[in-house]
């Protein structure tokens, strides 16, 4: 393998980080998905614990772009990685703080206090299923630096949208149904809106990968998808 | 309507059987900044020499191909060089004032073209060392000798004596490369705010240089004009593998 230079290396170092706290949001995502199917208390208390150290990552990854930036001055594909890598750790971070909202309200006992058949209904474990691929397939993207997928990754948030707004028409059904649960269903509203939440920086982290790699912009546009099918089509 | 005061037409260049340019075409519009940048060797001084003739100094040269200022062939048996040189003015590597005042310094140019009227020369000597902004350190010592300022100062002094002569264009070959970074960022800024007036072509070694004075950077390599374009797409996302390679360091 060819030796990599003093400025190569301290952006793999970065670029490793941000890989060690995608692994550690993924299986706190995974775990969360668990304890709230089964309202395993004991394991969303694991995941309120780790949630700190997705905290220090943040600060860490933050403070090595920094340097990193003072120090190299990157330009060109280094500059965009530098870039995308710190809002990626943002993004990270983020969705780390939505699975521990969902943790808290499995330990206060709220995903046992809704009728059996509602969590099917609404479809919380397909979201959960769909947040968790987005988030390990946008990971491979980078590991891999290959931007193939990002349409197809970005056309999942699409989905977790349509199902949460499914959810809502439901959670208001059951709210006329059964009044005395409206506590119980507003909770699990917010469940729903944070995977949708959740979805949202999944997608982000994908356009962080493509502007990273093929220096094109998808944020905010309405082609999202041909764009990012049509990103490597172009020099 | 003329906007582009440069155009060089598929130029070859060769020093001896040495062939330092190969077919360079490119265009420079008017009151822009132009940055050229690449490894030692790759004919970035050699192009920026081409446009007021340094070249033909050397021994043994050949060029082919065409170069346009301001729409007029400089290569043109019918072009006095002396007159091409008026027009493009030359800041080198190392400041290269002459040994006298730095008034007179600044009138050389005036004086061996003839301007006689004291009164005038006075007033372009001013209004130059404004330009070059040196005129508020060396205004109340316009008779010591030009080597008792500092290097940044000779720099400008320098810049200032290319400037009375009002060209249009400015070649600089590495202007502040010799200087330390506070003389430096001011002849960066002097960059920006000659810019108004001249076109500029500086040939800079720093890439970051480059990047903060440049409106266009040209990338040479090998005799190549690898890539020509807007700076600020070269320093984000060139479209060149090359030019990204050496931009990021991870040439050799």
């Amino acid at each position: 393998m060819e030796k990599l230079k003093h400025n190569e290396r301290e952006l793999k170092i970065i670029k490793d980080e941000v890989a060690e706290m995608w692994r550690l949001v993924l299986s706190q995502l995974q775990k969360c998905k668990q304890a709230y199917l089964t309202g395993d208390a004991e394991l969303a208390r694991e995941i309120i614990s780790r949630e700190k150290r997705i905290n220090s990552f943040e600060l860490k990854i933050d403070s090595d772009c920094e340097n990193y930036i003072a120090l190299f001055a990157p330009v060109a594909v280094d500059l965009r990685l530098v870039l995308s890598l710190m809002k990626i750790s943002g993004a990270l971070e983020r969705i780390g703080d939505f699975a521990e909202g969902i943790a808290l309200h499995v330990v206060e006992g709220g995903s046992q206090q809704l009728a059996a058949n509602l969590k099917e209904d609404l479809k919380i474990e397909t979201m959960f299923d769909i947040v968790i691929s987005m988030l390990s397939d946008s990971f491979v993207a980078l590991e891999s630096e290959n931007t193939k997928l990002s349409g197809r990754i970005l056309q999942k948030d699409d989905e977790v949208d349509s199902l949460y707004r499914e959810g809502k028409d439901v959670l208001a059904e059951y709210i006329k149904k059964y009044p005395e649960q409206g506590r119980n269903a507003l909770e699990t509203f917010l469940i729903l809106r944070r995977l949708e939440r959740i979805g949202d920086h999944c997608s982000n982290t994908v356009e962080e990968i493509v502007f990273y790699i093929d220096a094109k912009i998808l944020k905010h546009s309405k082609k999202k998808q041909g764009a990012a099918e049509n990103a490597l089509d172009e020099p | 309507m003329l906007t582009n005061i440069i155009e060089a037409q598929n130029i070859d260049f060769y020093y001896g059987d040495f062939q330092a340019l190969k077919g360079i075409s490119l265009s420079i519009e008017k009151n822009t900044v132009t940055a050229f940048i690449g490894p030692s060797g790759c004919g970035k001084s050699t192009f920026l020499r081409l446009l007021n003739r340094m070249n033909d100094l050397i021994p043994g040269t050949k060029l082919s191909g065409k170069c346009l200022v301001n729409g007029e062939d400089i290569y043109d048996k019918s072009v006095d060089i002396d007159e091409l040189r008026k027009k493009v003015g030359m800041v080198f590597q190392k400041p290269n004032p002459f040994p006298k005042s730095i008034f007179e310094n600044v009138a050389y140019g005036l004086r061996v073209n003839g301007v006689r009227d004291k009164v005038a020369i006075r007033e372009r000597v001013e209004e130059s060392l404004k330009d070059a902004a040196l005129w508020e350190e060396v205004k109340d010592k316009l008779n010591r000798s030009a080597y008792d300022l500092s290097g940044g100062q000779q720099q400008r002094l320098c810049i200032a004596r290319a400037l009375a002569i009002r060209p249009s264009i400015l070649l600089m070959d590495e202007p502040a490369s010799a200087l330390d970074p506070i003389s430096t960022s001011k002849i960066e800024e002097l960059i920006h705010s000659l810019k108004r007036n001249y076109t500029i072509l500086i040939v800079t070694h720093n890439m970051q240089q480059a990047a903060r004075v440049s409106d266009h950077t040209g990338f040479f390599m090998l005799g190549e004009l690898v890539e020509f374009g807007n700076t600020k797409k070269m320093f984000t996302n060139p479209q060149n593998k090359q030019t990204q390679n050496y931009i990021t360091g991870r040439f050799g």
